[in-house]
């Protein structure tokens, strides 16, 4: 799976405000909503619905890199989308640094294997530390979208 | 691999902290390709879903006690009975 198959490229924020983990996961939710790849009624129960995944064990999963999701029976299609905090956020990461790149999953209950294709991707790429670090440095959403396209350009599909 | 949701994030940290309790080197080998099984990143990128085998193998000192631990996790697909209801997938 691409990022293309999953990332709403209108929803990519370069620079969130939110500076707590469910301030970020709501920001990100809120720019699904904006780009309609989620209904606004919706938001709330996708933020909790995330957050209680989150209360399971973190979603950071190292490397300033935090991967929040949940199934929700609101979505038909896996959406997700990117963002970055340029001064990094407590995610209670497995690693315990602060996170600043984050990857937003909402996918449909009966669809675990998009799920998991979506994480091989994202894991994938994310182990390249010139992948991270220019992600990382990323000033505008443009500069984000670039390099997903060159990744999916340049990973082996699976 | 017997659970639903396959070897999600949850399972990937779980198997992957246990990994790390020991001093063996510990790979996990998918379909097509062999992983550090100590590092949740390349555990994810194994995308195994259920009923994908896979092979786990220890080199070291305190090989079969890592891989007892390891598998014990696997069968009892990393206690995630029920926790549909809470939600997650992973």
């Amino acid at each position: 799976m691409k990022f293309s198959d999953f990332v709403s490229v209108e929803s990519i924020r370069s620079s969130v405000h939110a500076t707590t983990k469910e301030g970020v996961i709501r920001e990100m939710t809120q720019s699904l909503v904006d780009s309609g790849k989620i209904i606004s009624g919706e938001l709330d129960g996708i933020v909790k619905a995330i957050m209680k995944r989150e209360d399971l064990g973190s979603t950071g999963i190292g490397r300033g890199v935090a991967v929040p999701h949940t199934k929700h029976p609101s979505v038909d299609r896996l959406v997700g989308t990117v963002a970055i905090s340029h001064d990094g956020v407590d995610f209670e990461s497995l690693d315990g640094e602060p996170v600043h790149l984050f990857f937003l999953l909402v996918s449909p209950p009966d669809r675990p294997g998009d799920h998991l294709r979506a994480l091989e991707n994202i894991s994938r790429q994310l182990r390249d530390d010139g992948f991270c670090k220019r992600l990382k440095a990323a000033k505008v959403p443009a500069d984000i979208q670039d390099l997903l396209e060159e990744a999916d350009k340049n990973g082996f599909v699976s | 691999m017997g659970s639903s949701n396959g070897l999600h994030a949850r399972p990937a940290d779980l198997i992957t902290r246990e990994a790390r309790r020991w001093e063996s080197r510990i790979e996990f080998i998918g379909e097509s390709r062999r992983v550090d099984g100590k590092s949740i990143l390349d555990v994810l990128t194994l995308a195994a879903e259920q009923g994908t085998r896979l092979v786990i193998e220890a080199t070291g000192p305190d090989a079969d006690k890592a891989l007892e631990a390891i598998g014990r996790l696997f069968d009892c697909n990393f206690n995630e009975l029920g926790e549909d209801n809470l939600n997650p997938i992973g």
